[in-house]
């Protein structure tokens, strides 16, 4: 009988961890391209929230979840060029900018919510995703359930991890994204247009962030509420770094966040509450500063981050 | 063809009308929602000024707002002289809640536990301040991210606490403890909630101003975020400026916590700042990071946010407005200020 008990534990463990790691995993890669570009995109907390909203609403008014993903994607690619127009054409402070796009969007987002929704005591929730079986796959045992018995967005994640990799690292484009990131002068000197490249990535990164926030009202929690991203975005902020600006290890990055929750939210149903909840939830934002101080000796973060580029100044 | 030209100098009425023309563009871009939201432009915008600045009331509930910004405004104006790009202030204005909140629930003389929960305050947010500082100046770790993150540790922190140790055990609110009755800050009008920390607030600008502009810690502050290079060819120990920098800014944003805890909420809980330390990035962007400037900025901020709810009851626009003005307010100062670098000049289209 504990046997059964543990087994299901189990399976439920994997499956949640998986979810949890899934619009991590969307937000980092949209995030890492933004930054292997040259631009820190603070705004990230805000556009997916916006987005999170945008989708949820077209999907409840319109009844279909993946025109609501589709809204989600268009808003988070807006408020990317947004942040691009602010950071890339106009070279204003990254950071400042970033603050600001996640104030307006946030801002916006619970604006337009309580227009259109009005304020109810329970909040409007639709149905959302429902887990498609890959036939095979899923009966393979433990891994089958957890992995293969998922959401199509998590499908997605799983299979944006090995393509983001495959445009960054073997692409012509993906070049350009690290060369405007690194050495902008020398793209600019090699016929690469460091402004177009880097709005791209922005933007491209942005579509990504609205794919986070699109699984976090869709398949998630079927349901906008205030805090749905509840500083999501910051700890995508934190991976990136933590992950060092590559695909692969921001999904282990991903993937370990996302066991760490798991195990703090069974601890918290379970009782076993020797050590606060929050302490593991503080985890990844202190293993990140630790790391930053331990790696800032050989320096990965790309060299232009952060710096706008002028063309005619040198 | 127009196109920019570097600017080696600005007007001094720059600093005035660039504000100023930030916040007439964000009133009119936001106009567009108070128009979807169907109702009259005028008269959502009267309620709001009526609301937050038509009466004496209104004046001091907007005042009591302002001080938490007037305090992270000026945090982030000090920090940012320096180039020290504090994005923390939210975490260390917590800090100093929770300090304050700590000291204020001791038994003492009524005076002595005011002047003790400031320190207490002032330091927690300084120590807060001082980790990006350290680890910018010793490993060269970026402070922008390790700030921010910083924010999301001392809200868990926090938590940890009200639903821990803190716990009401009565009602089982995630709330702290109240501070002593003695603790609690001094009205100074009768029937409002104007506070001595108010007033604190409002000397604190002018204490900042002095200090960046006539001392010479101020003027190692400005060089060093003018131009390091510069500085440290002049002698100036920029690494210690910078912990200097951040001490300071970590305090000031500590004392905008102490203010909530002795003169508004008498205790801690999770919602104590609704991003009083993000609003602090748009003050201090909106005051052109001058001390003096901060005051009428964080006044305009607290009166967008008390005078909205008032404009949501009257028409049923959302109050939410208040934080979309606040978010293009910072994207519009930012705008504005390129007008700082550059000017537009026409050119001949042969150029």
């Amino acid at each position: 009988m504990s046997a059964v008990f543990e087994q299901i534990f189990q399976l439920g463990f994997l499956a949640a961890i998986i979810r949890i790691a899934t619009p991590l995993a969307f937000a980092t890669l949209g995030e890492m391209f933004s930054e292997r570009a040259g631009v820190l995109n603070l705004g990230i907390e805000g556009i997916m929230l916006l987005s999170a909203m945008a989708g949820f609403t077209a999907a409840s008014l319109s009844g279909s979840l993946w025109f609501g993903v589709l809204v989600a994607v268009l808003t988070g690619m807006a408020m990317g060029a947004l942040h691009a127009l602010f950071t890339v054409a106009l070279g204003l402070s990254q950071h400042v900018c970033g603050i600001g796009v996640t104030l307006f969007s946030s801002g916006l987002a619970y604006f337009l919510y309580r227009l259109i929704f009005g304020q109810q005591s329970v909040p409007p929730s639709i149905k959302g995703f429902e887990t498609v079986p890959i036939p095979v796959l899923s009966d393979i045992p433990v891994l089958g359930q957890a992995v293969f018995n998922q959401f199509a967005l998590v499908y997605m994640a799983i299979l944006a991890i090995p393509l983001g990799a495959f445009v960054l690292y073997r692409t012509p484009w993906g070049l350009s994204v690290r060369m405007v990131g690194e050495n902008p002068r020398a793209a600019d000197s090699a016929g690469v247009s460091v402004i177009a490249t880097r709005f791209q990535a922005v933007i491209l990164g942005g579509a990504l962030m609205g794919l986070a926030g699109a699984f976090l009202t869709m398949a998630q929690f079927n349901a906008f509420t205030f805090g749905v991203v509840s500083g999501r975005g910051w700890v995508a902020i934190a991976l990136v770094v933590f992950g060092r600006w590559d695909p692969w290890r921001l999904a282990g990055a991903a993937l370990l966040f996302a066991f760490v929750d798991a195990l703090q939210l069974r601890m918290q149903a379970s009782g076993l509450g020797h050590i606060p909840y929050e302490a593991f939830l503080m985890l990844p934002f202190i293993f990140t500063i630790v790391a930053m101080a331990i790696m800032s000796r050989n320096a990965v973060a790309p060299s232009a981050l952060l710096k706008p580029f002028r063309r005619e100044e040198r | 063809m127009f196109r920019l030209e570097a600017r080696s100098a600005t007007p001094a009425w720059f600093n005035l009308a660039l504000p100023l023309i930030a916040i007439a563009a964000t009133l009119v871009l936001c106009s567009g929602l108070i128009a979807i939201a169907g109702a009259g432009v005028v008269e959502a915008y009267g309620v709001m000024l009526s609301a937050s600045l038509g009466d004496s009331y209104a004046i001091t509930e907007t005042l009591v707002r302002a001080a938490p910004m007037i305090f992270t405004g000026l945090a982030v104006a000090v920090a940012f002289r320096a180039k020290f790009w504090n994005i923390g202030a939210e975490g260390q204005l917590l800090a100093g809640a929770v300090a304050s909140c700590f000291v204020g629930a001791i038994p003492m003389p009524g005076y002595l536990a005011m002047l003790l929960m400031a320190v207490a305050g002032a330091v927690a947010g300084a120590l807060v301040a001082l980790v990006p500082a350290t680890l910018r100046v010793k490993f060269k770790v970026d402070d922008v991210v390790s700030s921010l993150l910083l924010n999301s540790v001392i809200y868990y922190a926090l938590m940890a606490l009200i639903e821990g140790p803190w716990k009401d055990t009565f009602s089982g609110y995630p709330i702290s403890p109240p501070i002593e009755d003695s603790a609690n800050f001094p009205v100074l009008i009768e029937g409002t909630r104007l506070h001595l920390g108010v007033i604190a607030a409002l000397i604190a600008a002018p204490v900042c101003w002095f200090l960046i502009a006539r001392t010479t810690l101020g003027f190692r502050i400005r060089v060093t975020g003018e131009n390091p290079e510069a500085a440290r060819y002049g002698g100036i120990n920029v690494k210690r400026v910078l912990i200097s920098t951040a001490l300071l800014s970590g305090a000031l944003a500590g004392l905008a916590g102490v203010g909530e805890v002795g003169g508004v909420h008498f205790q801690v809980m999770s919602d104590i700042s609704p991003g009083y330390g993000y609003s602090g990035i748009v003050v201090a962007m909106l005051a052109r990071l001058n001390p003096l400037g901060v005051v009428p900025a964080a006044i305009f901020l607290a009166a967008v946010m008390t005078g909205a709810e008032a404009m949501s009851r009257a028409t049923g626009v959302p109050a939410f407005l208040s934080d979309v003005i606040q978010g293009t307010a910072l994207l519009a100062m930012l705008v504005a200020l390129l007008f700082t670098a550059y000017r537009i000049r026409r050119v001949g289209a042969s150029s």
